[in-house]
């Protein structure tokens, strides 16, 4: 509208002086092309995991919210490209130069996969636009073990000897090994991961006891701690999650101490972002920004975030670049010194 | 009674008439992503999931859930009329229901396609209904020693009795395992078998084979047999339906076998293509019949279909109790539940009732409403066999191709698919057989990464395998289907020997 009535009133400066007009109408129309990029078709929303995961819910539901909304003129379409630990998405995106109408959504397979599997991309072979979340990961175990703090818990696991407690997880040298090594570099003890296909199984397969411990993200296992099966013991974020609605036990989020305090001292967190293809100019990466701006100002966001217990920063441009080179530097460590990373 | 009461509910919640609109959209809607090959039920889920955020999750799931209903149905259509499975556990349906279409009795296998997958499902919602938490917590004993020692028991009761030689079993056995090991290996993060190259990433997806093999395949085998089709002469009869029905009763050990494997395999959760593979191959060896599957008989469509709607509607009991997805549809579904704002865990039962029994109810009354939408159109889907095959051919191949497309988006895949119709085609010239190819390739991901997420808890000792009652009883079952020829062979020889030995000593 803003373009519209300058154009108007640059028409009535035309009246006067021609000159003046000359200039009115470039300024109005520069301007006009730097507010107005939108998408012209519809855009793909990349899912670099399968259907049903926690990366794939997030973007079906910023799908359903832009939807309901009405936050884009344009459709946006999910697709799962999971193959080769999410390769296949990351690739495609990569490979669309100045594709303006093609994003996605990140889980740390973005850091994880490359260096796991050699297959050559990296963050910065992308545009980054935002970071929507972090996702937290906690330590639980079945609430019918002795463990109730991770102390406890780390004591037990050295006396046990070695490869003695069996930590269950999603997927090979992703984000839940990756703590589990973590874990192991701290405090010296070994475990013997066990690699499951989803979150799910994994909760499952700690309340049956097949396995000792699991990290899983909130949102996996919450229903089996309100039942009663299992324990969190605690958050492996570097604050405690700001969520003080009781949940089981008369205990809430906030009540789950985070590892460091407890003297576990590994942090880690898990990247929900959104990444654009390379060559995109600042006003189509802008538009995006301020799209997912107003996703997480609706309501079904906010639900969304508290359901799943999410550490819900939110980064963009530099701030959001210098974040990702701090996490890609961590990963390298972390999987080396694990001995993860592809020969 | 507790139950009842809650299930009077849930239809109470089922009569808002939005919901029956919903329930007949959704099996519609179902019925043609079910004949769609490539395009399964969780694709077409996960597409739809984002127009149900405004729903309520009550309407919502039962629109879903009839997607998915209706997507069980379909996938027989295809399998008996073309030989190309709509969906993966319609795989087992061609064997026997093809056949039987190219005798003319397309009506007759379509019938007792839908109302054994009727009967299965009936089976597996009253399980629901009744026995709910108890099953619930029969899931949760399921290791991953426990989960291989089930898909071994698939594959041993598959195996081990073909009419082929030995060793054609063994090397469709073998491509197929070498084929599900291109790509991810799951257990420890490494590439297999790419080659570098960005499309083999994905692995070959079984369905994308599936298609080329049995559909492309068998495409390429009407055109060099003389361009039409064995069924055109079939006869279309409004009341084959009926007639079929008076023929099923014959059949109620193999539906009940069918249903309690499929509700075992649906619950465990090992997911309704084994369960298919599974009852089809009991059935062949249990049957008076059994020297005869594979040339048409009735009785192999009911095996498959009965044990595949069981499997599929009992999948979705450990998802809404445990959070664990019985399969790939589940999975998606599960997605659902989370983003509607409900956990699906132990206390679903308790805090959603509306919800759990409107969705328990939506199972009745949609397997009922997709039984009669599904029923009435066999005598069409019948006629269409009648269409000459130099029509039918070009239309079944580009459908074909967007079904392989569909799968992952990918143009790739329609090549992977023709390399696969070739394949198809040689091994049915040289009489190899297929389906221990397409069961090595859909249970050999999952056996394998069983198989070595048990050794990693137990550190490599094979004696986990008989560490507890239920896995060891399971595994020695496998083992002993497996070498059933053998065993019975000892048992026939022995009885003789015992026999002439009084009369060797009398010489």
């Amino acid at each position: 509208m803003t373009a519209l009535e300058s154009l108007k009133s640059s028409a009535k400066a035309a009246a006067i002086t021609c000159l003046s007009f000359t200039a009115i109408a470039t300024t109005t129309l520069t301007s006009s092309a730097a507010l107005a990029w939108e998408p012209t078709k519809s855009v793909e929303f990349i899912v670099p995991a399968g259907t049903g995961g926690g990366a794939d819910q997030m973007a079906r539901m910023i799908q359903g919210i832009i939807q309901k909304n009405n936050l884009m003129k344009q459709p946006v379409v999910v697709i799962n490209k999971s193959g080769g630990a999410g390769a296949e998405g990351f690739l495609d995106v990569s490979g669309s130069n100045r594709n303006p109408h093609k994003i996605i959504i990140t889980l740390s397979n973005l850091f994880t996969t490359p260096m796991a599997t050699g297959v050559p991309f990296s963050w910065k072979d992308m545009t980054p636009v935002a970071m929507l979340a972090l996702d937290n990961f906690i330590l639980w175990v079945n609430s019918e073990s002795a463990y109730k703090s991770p102390k406890e818990f780390v004591d037990a696991a050295k006396t046990g000897g070695a490869n003695s407690f069996k930590m269950g997880g999603t997927g090979s040298k992703q984000e839940d090994q990756i703590v589990t090594a973590a874990i192991e570099q701290t405090t010296g003890t070994t475990f013997t991961y066990i690699p499951y296909k989803g979150g799910g199984d994994v909760a499952a397969q700690l309340v049956g006891n097949h396995i000792t411990a699991s990290v899983n993200n909130p949102i996996e296992a919450v229903a089996q701690w309100r039942a009663g099966a299992l324990r969190p013991l605690c958050v492996f974020d570097s604050q405690r999650i700001q969520l003080k609605e009781p949940i089981a036990e008369g205990k809430s989020w906030n009540d789950v101490p985070t590892c460091k305090e407890s003297g576990l001292d590994v942090e880690y967190t898990m990247l929900r972002g959104i990444f654009m293809s390379p060559g995109v100019t600042a006003d189509q990466t802008k538009f995006y920004v301020e799209l997912f701006q107003k996703v997480r100002e609706t309501d079904d966001w906010k639900d969304f975030m508290a359901k799943g217990a999410f550490n819900t920063t939110f980064k963009a441009g530099d701030e959001y670049k210098t974040w990702l080179a701090q996490a890609e530097t961590t990963h390298r460590s972390l999987m080396e010194k694990a001995g993860f990373l592809a020969k | 009674m507790e139950s009842l009461v809650n299930l009077m509910h849930g239809f109470g919640v089922l009569a808002d008439p939005m919901n029956i609109v919903y329930m007949f959209v959704g099996i519609t809607l179902g019925v043609l992503i079910g004949v769609l090959p490539g395009l399964g039920g969780a694709n077409g889920v996960a597409i739809l999931l984002p127009l149900t955020f405004s729903m309520s999750p009550t309407s919502a799931i039962i629109m879903l859930s009839c997607i998915y209903w209706g997507a069980l149905f379909g996938g027989a259509i295809t399998s008996v009329l073309f030989n190309i499975p709509g969906e993966p556990w319609s795989v087992a349906t061609t064997f026997d229901g093809h056949p039987m279409a190219q005798q003319g009795r397309a009506g007759e296998a379509l019938t007792a396609a839908f109302t054994s997958s009727f009967l299965g499902a009936f089976v597996a919602v009253v399980l629901i209904t009744f026995l709910a938490p108890l099953i619930a917590k029969f899931a949760l004993k399921f290791g991953p020693a426990e989960f291989f020692a089930v898909q071994l028991l698939t594959f041993c009761s598959f195996v081990g009795m073909g009419k082929e030689s030995p060793f054609k079993v063994l090397t469709a056995m073998m491509l197929g395992f070498a084929l599900a090991a291109v790509g991810l290996d799951t257990v420890t993060g490494q590439l297999r078998m790419t080659f570098g190259s960005v499309e083999l990433l994905r692995g070959f997806d079984f369905l994308i084979a599936v298609i080329g093999l049995f559909g492309i395949g068998e495409i390429l085998l009407t055109m060099e047999e003389g361009l039409a089709f064995k069924g055109k002469s079939a006869k279309i009869n409004s009341k084959v339906v009926l007639e079929t029905w008076k023929q099923l009763p014959r059949y109620w050990a193999t539906a009940v076998r069918g249903a309690i494997v499929g509700c075992w395999m649906g619950i465990t959760p090992g997911g309704a293509t084994p369960a298919s593979f599974m009852s089809y191959g009991l059935a062949k060896r249990f049957s008076k019949n059994g020297a005869k599957f594979g040339t048409g008989e009735m009785e192999g469509v009911v095996a498959p279909e009965t044990a595949a709607h069981a499997a599929g509607t009992s999948a979705l009991l450990p998802m809404l109790t445990l959070g664990i997805p019985g399969s790939p549809t589940a999975a998606v579904l599960l997605g659902g539940l989370l983003i509607w704002g409900l956990q699906p865990g132990p206390l679903l039962f308790v805090e959603q009732k509306e919800f759990v029994w409107g969705l328990i109810a939506s199972m009745y009354l949609g397997n009922v409403v997709g039984l009669i939408v599904v029923l009435t159109t066999v005598p069409l889907f019948a006629s269409i066999l009648r269409i000459p095959f130099s029509i039918i051919a070009p239309i079944i191949i580009v459908i074909c191709a967007v079904g392989a497309y569909t799968v992952h988006n990918a143009f790739m895949d329609i090549a992977v698919m023709l390399v696969f119709g070739v394949l198809g085609y040689i091994f049915k010239k040289l009489s190899y057989p297929l389906a221990p190819l397409v069961l090595a390739l859909v249970l050999g991901d999952m056996a394998e990464s069983s198989f070595r997420q048990a050794m990693l808890l137990s550190q490599g000792d094979l004696s986990i395998f008989w560490s507890n009652p239920l896995v060891g009883t399971i595994v020695t079952l496998a083992l002993t289907m497996l070498f059933w020829p053998v065993i019975s062979l000892a048992i026939t020889r022995l009885r003789p020997r015992q026999a002439t030995k009084p009369a060797v000593s009398l010489k």
